[in-house]
Order: structure tokens, then sequence, then C-alpha cells
């Protein structure tokens, strides 16, 4: 399929007219791609109402891709500005780069809601708002002298003023419900609206309602009751025009489910440890955004994976690393801030030379920064943010699904070179989703840990080396307790190259470090692909981490225009690919846009020397595809930079 | 929430380590590692207790493990002919735990110092022994920094005047044994390198313990703060007046004749010194290492003074409780046993949709 993610609504005719249910007919249009946005007070619940929606557009079979986006805070005042949280979906009848720059429908449960998202809508959206909160005091709140939705100023977009938690309130008036209670239920009417409006199935949604609510079966059933009061409204009153129909994407074909980027690193690792036997053992402080992992590999013990929830990041850390140490896959998980802490003890791992995976879920900084925002910031921390020459492979993954494939990635690297390996995902992968191939478990690849079972010295005494090193990979033997005739010591202090005792030999010193650079960099990784489908680009745009996405979309769209462009995207950051410097000389330009403050185009230039275009924005949001698309056309004409 | 009863050990610090019929002795645990502490170190003596020691268990040596973090003391583990691991400062409890929860079939060791295990890794070592990880720490107390040249640690006294605190030091001194018993320690005692018997019989207790076991040693740095303990160390009739030995189920009796005894204190809150002549046998504490209750053992832990006037040693508190480690493998086994490893199911989840031709 061809289509861009360019055009705000991408209709393709006025389509028939439904007939069935019991309202009056709705002309129904077709569209390529929506973008939804969930906008509401903390306590709204507006991820619980995205994610549900997601779901369903999941279990329809469109492509998507998500954005949720809340605060640092728990609950924040309530109706504040500082309080909205809101989530974007985009979903297609088609394969989708982005979780969408702009929404074409925007729902509001209150007025700081709108206030805080009112300016991302296109004039022309479609906006819906839960009047119920437009009172007085809301309004003067954040700051609105006088009623938006009455006082003419949203006369641009297609307003619909709902009283959602009137009519929720109405549809519970049997159950005996609390008032409170009842009007808690407002999103869930806000969601059974939007899925009337998109034809989307319902039978997900109570499902997952009454699985939700187990316990608390009149909970669950009042917050079905809303639901449908949500779909009944928008098929019986006469307020809405129109619906709408996305089609199924034409995916490759497969089996496909919805996995945010911490569930699918979270289930990288369970594979791990299944295809290498090893036991997992996970040593993690809890941190924003990265405490899904924990949770997550928590509840999948059954796979033989224990999860520490240490007092400390360090601990984290130096648990893992006594755990490697006896022959388990040591992970730890984190943010910036941790990975700060833990940098002592990845020293002590790359001084160890043990398998250890090290899960780096970047968010904004410096030091608490944004905690629930997104940035690719941590990538000089994750090369060089250890004393002395300290090399640590490090792995990126492009996409949500893509965080599964990084962790067995990082993992084949850790086992085979016996090393650290930092994985590096970030706040917009961690919780953004899309629909993911499920992988055949079998095709999966298998690892070998190979642990040492004989003495090696090679002048024959019968001794155990730990230091002696692999010819191929330069690792050195991974000897674990409880194996008779190895029994050695290590540490961090500096090692006897072969031998492993204590040295402060001046030469010994050199010879370790280059020893310790050289084995990382010649790790095995593969070529990076270029996507250059005109083959007479002269501008490669290059990129690593979560940014696959805008900058592909970015390209689509360019290409659209009739101009030639390049993608290719990092996933191996250290060692590079071998093939990098070539792919950098073969091209005019080389675009590098990254939101830090162009930590990889450093890294890249002091490397091949190569002039690389530095493109930085550091908002704690994802890019947008129309900022790209304006940034490779701008480029190619040569008018910036 | 919900509690979970996690049950009391029925086994012993050592149940599940292999053990060798073979006769082992010192020498099988000493490495060809040159040790390089100073002469006259009382780290030799702990290396001696600690190498006549280990054969006594007869655990086959591959799986024992010492684990330190660094300072003096924490090369202690590069001597011995076990596997071992010299980590980063403070940092040997976190280790050890990590080794500990994933292998039950191994004998677990951590050598530490004061500065190592009080100041730097201080919060490490108070939520090991709450956690009750079963190991067993060893924490050599010289009440200096060694190893960066004599800087005053988190056990010197008050006033002590060294290079990083010309005019005297300023900070209230930790009393290690109080420390860990208020962060629910379920294994405290305390010896001097200098007496091998007595140094050794709380080694023995300590192993046997299941959960973590926390033996503080009074050890003497002759180049940096060289007879810190010499009133207690050297023996004689002062060291007698001064040495307070626990045995537990016996009177808390001490002196040259045992002529003083621990008492109640007045007050009824805490404990007092006193000749036994005056307050008669009756009314001397009988120590019970074992009381649930941990007020005792934290009593007895205020008894010494940090001049050495008086210094309890021996096993303060062995009390049975859950360990995280048999609890985090039991949660692992559950699981195991009650829902199936099923990789490919888990990859699929609830909700899949799937794509034709």
């Amino acid at each position: 399929m061809t289509a861009s993610d360019s055009a705000v609504t991408d209709q393709s005719g006025p389509g028939n007219h439904s007939t069935n249910g019991v309202g009056a007919p709705r002309e129904v249009i077709t569209q390529n791609r929506v973008v939804i946005r969930f906008a509401g007070d903390s306590g709204d619940g507006m991820q619980l109402t995205g994610d549900r929606f997601t779901a369903e557009a999941a279990a329809f079979g469109n492509d998507l891709a998500t954005l949720p986006n809340y605060p640092a805070e728990i609950r924040a005042p309530a109706g504040t500005l500082p309080g909205v949280s809101s989530f974007q979906l985009h979903f297609a009848d088609y394969d989708i780069l982005t979780p969408g720059d702009r929404p074409d429908v925007l729902v509001a449960m209150n007025p700081a809601a709108l206030k805080a998202n009112i300016t991302d809508l296109p004039h022309g959206g479609v906006l819906i708002a839960n009047s119920d909160e437009f009172t007085k005091r809301n309004l003067t709140k954040v700051g609105y002298d006088a009623d938006p939705l009455e006082d003419g100023s949203l006369a641009a977009y297609q307003v619909h003023s709902v009283a959602m938690a009137t009519l929720a309130r109405g549809a519970l008036e049997e159950t005996g419900l609390s008032k409170k209670d009842a009007t808690r239920s407002k999103n869930m009417f806000a969601l059974g609206l939007l899925c009337w409006m998109y034809h989307r199935p319902t039978e997900g949604t109570e499902r997952y309602l009454r699985e939700k609510f187990a316990r608390r079966p009149d909970l669950a059933e009042a917050n079905i009751l809303a639901f449908r009061a949500g779909w009944n409204y928008g098929e019986t009153t006469e307020a809405f025009a129109v619906r709408y129909e996305v089609a199924a994407a034409k995916l490759k074909t497969g089996t496909y489910r919805q996995i945010t980027g911490n569930m699918a690193l979270s289930y990288g690792i369970v594979a791990a440890g299944q295809k290498s036997g090893l036991p997992v053992f996970l040593g993690s402080y809890p941190i924003t955004p990265a405490s899904d992992i924990l949770h997550e590999l928590s509840k999948h013990k059954q796979f033989g994976i224990t999860t520490f929830q240490a007092e400390d990041e360090i601990s984290g850390i130096g648990s893992a690393i006594g755990a490697s140490f006896g022959g388990a896959l040591g992970v730890t998980t984190t943010s910036g801030p941790g990975i700060c802490l833990k940098a002592e003890a990845a020293g002590l791992a790359v001084a160890l030379e043990l398998p250890l995976l090290i899960i780096d879920v970047q968010r904004g900084g410096p030091s608490t920064g944004l905690p629930t925002r997104t940035e690719q910031s941590d990538l000089l921390q994750a090369m060089f943010g250890r004393n002395g020459e300290s090399p640590i492979p490090i792995v990126a993954p492009r996409s949500p699904g893509d965080c599964f494939n990084a962790a067995l990635e990082a993992t084949r690297i850790a086992v085979t070179y016996r090393t650290p390996v930092m994985l590096l995902s970030d706040g917009s992968l961690a919780n953004g989703s899309e629909p993911w191939k499920v992988p055949d478990v079998d095709t999966l690849p298998t690892l070998e840990p190979g642990f040492a079972t004989a003495p090696n010295a090679p002048d024959g005494s019968g001794e155990f080396w730990p230091y002696l090193r692999d010819d191929d990979t330069l690792a050195r033997p991974w000897a674990i307790p409880g194996t008779a005739g190895l029994e050695h010591r290590i540490g961090g202090l500096e090692k006897a190259d072969g031998k492993g005792s204590i040295s402060y030999e001046p030469d010994n010193h050199d010879r370790m470090v280059r020893l310790r650079q050289a084995k990382i960099d010649g790790i095995s990784v593969p070529d990076i692909e270029v996507d250059d489908p005109d083959g007479d680009a002269e501008l490669l745009v290059l990129g690593w981490g979560s940014t696959y996405g805008p900058i592909g979309a970015g390209c689509r769209r360019v290409r659209g225009m009739g101009l030639s462009i390049a993608q290719a995207h990092l996933r191996n950051l250290n060692p590079l690919p071998a093939n990098l410097g070539d792919v950098l000389e073969r091209y005019r330009t080389v675009l590098l846009p990254e939101m830090n403050l162009g930590q990889l185009s450093l890294l890249l230039r002091g490397r091949y020397l190569v002039d690389i275009k530095s493109y930085t924005n550091v908002t704690g949001m994802p890019f947008k595809a129309e900022e790209m698309q304006d940034l490779f056309v701008d480029t190619l004409k040569g008018d910036v930079l | 929430m919900t509690a979970t009863d996690l049950g009391l050990p029925t086994l012993g610090g050592l149940d599940g380590v292999p053990t060798t019929e073979d006769k082992q002795t010192a020498k099988d645990f000493t490495s060809d590692q040159e040790v390089r502490w100073c002469p006259g170190c009382g780290d030799y003596a702990v290396l001696a207790a600690v190498r006549g020691f280990l054969p006594e268990l007869g655990l086959r040596r591959e799986n024992v493990v010492f684990v330190s973090g660094i300072g003096c003391s924490s090369r202690f583990p590069y001597y011995l002919n076990t596997y071992g691991m010299h980590s980063s400062h403070g940092r040997a409890p976190t280790v050890a735990t990590g080794l500990a929860v994933t292998r039950p079939d191994l004998s677990v060791f951590v050598v530490t110092g004061d500065g190592d295990a009080l100041s730097i890794g201080g919060n490490h070592l108070i939520h090991l022994v709450r956690r009750n990880v079963n190991l067993t720490v060893l924490l050599f107390n010289n009440r200096i920094y060694g190893l960066t040249k004599g800087q005053y640690s988190p056990t010197s006294e008050i006033g002590k005047v060294t290079k990083s605190t010309p005019m005297g030091s300023l900070d209230q001194p930790f009393n290690p044994l109080s420390l860990v018993l208020g962060a629910e320690a379920s294994f405290v005692a305390r010896a001097l390198d200098s007496d091998r018997k007595q140094l050794t019989e709380v080694l023995r207790a300590a192993v046997a313990h299941r959960g973590t076991s926390f033996v503080e040693i009074f050890q003497d740095c002759p180049i940096f703060n060289d007879g810190a303990f010499d009133v207690i160390r050297k023996g004689g009739d002062d060291a007698k007046q001064r040495l307070v030995p626990l045995r537990h189920g016996e009177p808390i009796r001490f002196g040259l004749e045992n002529e003083h005894g621990v008492v109640r204190s007045e007050d009824g809150f805490g404990l007092r010194f006193a000749p036994v002549a005056e307050v008669g046998e009756n009314a001397l504490v009988v120590h019970d290492a074992t009381r649930s209750d941990p007020s005792l053992a934290f009593a007895l832990s205020r008894m010494s003074d940090q001049d050495l006037t008086h210094t309890v040693t021996g096993i303060f508190r062995t009390v049975d409780r859950p360990t995280y480690d048999d609890g985090a493998r039991a949660q692992v086994d559950e699981a195991k046993a009650t829902r199936t490893a099923d990789l490919a199911r888990l990859l699929r989840g609830n909700d899949t949709w799937t794509v034709e031709e």
C-alpha cells in the first residue's frame, strides 16, 4: 500500500447508508486512517479508555500506534491543566508508523482537557466534550472567562456537547450505585460513543470489564451499562449524522496481537531465558517508565524467572551480577537516573566479563527530569558513563514490538561475549503499542551458555585460567560455582591476562584494556540496511531507536511528493555495523534526527569523519511525521542546516 | 494486599550444599595467592581461623563462595581456594543476595569491614539482614579506614584525630550490633580476632543458622589504629575485667573470679552490671539467644562501651524466621508446579487476530 501518513482526513468516498440498529439511518464515511485523542483529568480513566479502544481496533485488524501522555503526579489537583492525562491512538487500514501528529477527533472530558489539547485539533476536526464538567468553577480554574462550548469560539470545529456524566448516571439509576461511582463510569460512556461512531465491536470491552471487576460484579455491570449507554446515545439521538469505517489493514499474513514496548521487552527476556536454558534473575528498583517490566516478569515465575525488588538501583544490578556469577541470566531494568547509580557496578561487570542485561527505558533528563516523557539522551551515558576504558555493547529497539527482538539480540551478545549489554528503550516505546506479529517460538534462535567444565591452562598444569580467551570471540570462560576444579577468584582489580590473578603490571594493563575493547569491537552485528527505493537518493536519513516511526513516515511523505530519499536505522550502536562507514560515504548528505542534542551525531562524526547534519528536538514528545517531512524537504532544498 | 504464611525454616544453614567424604585440611582451602596484608594485621588471624574451620564443615570446596567489597578485609577471597568475588565498595551484600537466591547449593560468605559495610554499604547491610538471606557476614571492625590510609570510620570514637579529621571527628559511631538488631537480624554475634577458639565457635553457629548470620570481629589495624583493642585482645587480668562472654542458657557473669554479672536495671528498660555478691546469683540474667523478642539481645548490645570498659562477646541472638531466598525459590517452584511454562501461549496472549492471504 502506498498511502501516506500525510492527509489529516484521507477520506475515500461518501460510502453507504447504515440501516442496522434502531436509530435513524446514518451516512457512513470510509476513512483510511483516524487519530483519536482521549483527554481528561488524571482520575478520569483516560489511559484505560484509550487502551480499550486500542484493543478493539487491534481485534478488528487495523494497524495502529498509540501515544499515552500523562503527568508524573498520580493525581494532580482535579480539573487543572497539570492534571490533564491523554491517550492518542492512530489506527488505519494500512501499515502506519506513528501515533499521529494531530487528532482528527478530540474527546475532552473537562475544560482543562479542552484547553490543553484544542490547539492540536485541526480546523474542521471533531470535538466531543463532556458538558457536565463545563461549570463556572471548572472554567475559571483554567482561565476561561466564558464557556467555549457556548460562546462560539469553537466554531471552526465540529463540536458535540454531550452531558456524559448525567447520561451515564441516568443509565445507572436502577443499579442503586452511589452518585460518585455512577459518575466515574462516564469514561465508559465516552468509549461506547466512540465505538458506535467507528463501528467497533463491543464484546471485547464487555468481557474485559467483567474480568477486571470480577470481585465487584456490581461495578462491572455498571461500567457495561454506561458503555452501552454511550453506544446507544450515538445510535438513537440525531446528534451524530455520520459514522465512520476504517477497514482492516492489509498486514503481512500471520497471527497478530497488540503489544506495548515494555510488554514486548519482558517477553523477550522470558524467551531469552527459555532459548538459552538459563534461569532468569531480575534485580530491579521501581522507576518510571521501566517498572512495568518488573511487574510483568514477576507474573511469569513458571518460566524459571526470579524477580527481586531491590532496596536501590545499585542492589538491583549488584544482585543481577551475583546471579550471573552463579550461572543465571542476570537482568536489571531502570531508567536514566538509575543508570547513573548503576554505573559503578556496570563497570564491575565489564571487569568481571560476565553476561548481564542492563535495560534503560530512557526518559527526559537531566536529574529527575520528565519521568513520563521520552528522550534519547542516555546514549553517551550508556557508551561512556563509567570510569576507565569500559566498553559496553548497546542495542536499541525501533518500535514497541521490536523490543522483543532487541532483548533476544542483547542476550545473544551478553552470553556469547560474556559482557554486560545496555539495551536503550525509551518512554514512547515502553508505553506505546502496536500490532505485533506473534513470532513462531520454534524459529527463535537458541543460545548455548557453554559453561566451562574443565581446567584450561595452556601450560598443562591442570589449572583453571579464568581470563584465558576464546580465539574467535575473545570471550573468557564462564565457570560457575559448583564446578569442581575451576575454583577461582575474580574482582574489579586489574587481572593478569589469562591467569586472572591480580596484576598491577603496566604492560599487562595496557594489554587488558585493549583486549576488553577488542572483544566489544569484534562483536558480530548485522549490516545496516538502507531503504532507498529509487536508488538515486542523495539524502540519507539515519536514525536510531524510537525515531524509526516518524522518520519512516516523513520519508513516505517526501517520496509521495516525487522526491528521492534514503532511510537507514541503527539497532546496534556499539559496535556499529561494519558497513556503516561505506553507507555514510555513499550519500551526499546524511541527516540524523535525534531526541537529544546530537549524541549519535557526535559519535559518528568522530568515528567516520563524515559531516553529518544533526537535527535535534528535545520536547519530551516523539517527533511528528509532519516535522520530519518539513525537515527532509527543507534539507533537500538545501534551505537549512 | 494479602499476607502469605511463609513458614519457619526447617533447614539448617548448610542444608542443600553438597558435602564430601574426602578429608580436608586448611591447606585445601589455601589459594596460591601471596597474602598481602601488613605484618601484624588482625586479618591474618581471622584468615587462619577460617581456613582452619572450613574443613570441619565437610563441604565440597567448589560449593563455597566468598564475596567481598572493597577494603583491606575484602582481599580475603583471594586467599581462599574456593570460588570468590571481590566486588565493589559496599556492594558485596547485593552480589551475595543474587547468588544465594539463585543457588541454594552454595555456602555463601560476605567478608566486609566497618567502612565497607556500615558507611558506603550501610543500606545494603540493613536490607540484607531484614530479608534474612541465607549467608554469613563477617564484618571485620578495626574502627579505621586502612586501605585509604587512615581516615576515621563509622565505628571510630568521637574526637578521633585522623588525616581527614585533624581537629577530631565529630560523628557518633554506629554500634554495629544494635544496628543490625534494629534491622531485624536473626543471628548476631561478636568475636575477637585474637580469640581463635571463640571465633571458631561463633563461625560454627553462624553457618549452621539458616538466614543472615551477622558476625562482628574486632580486628586490629597495626598501621592506622594500632592497639585499638589491646585492652581486650591481649588477655590477662585486665581483659577478663572487661570481656563479658555470652553463653546461651547460662547466667551472664565475668571478671577475674566471675564476680560480676548482668542484672536488670531498676527502671525496667535495660540491663546493668553489678557485683554478684551484692545482687545475689538469682538476680543474674540468664542468657537466652533464642528469644523471638530482640529486646534482650538489643539491651546486651548496648552494654559494650566504645572505650571497651566492657565488651560483650559471643552469640547475642539466634532465632528462626523465614529467609528471603527460600521464599523466593518456593514461589518459583509453586509457579512451576501450578502453571504451564508455555512460551508460545504467553506470546500469543488472549486477544489475537489473523491476517490471511
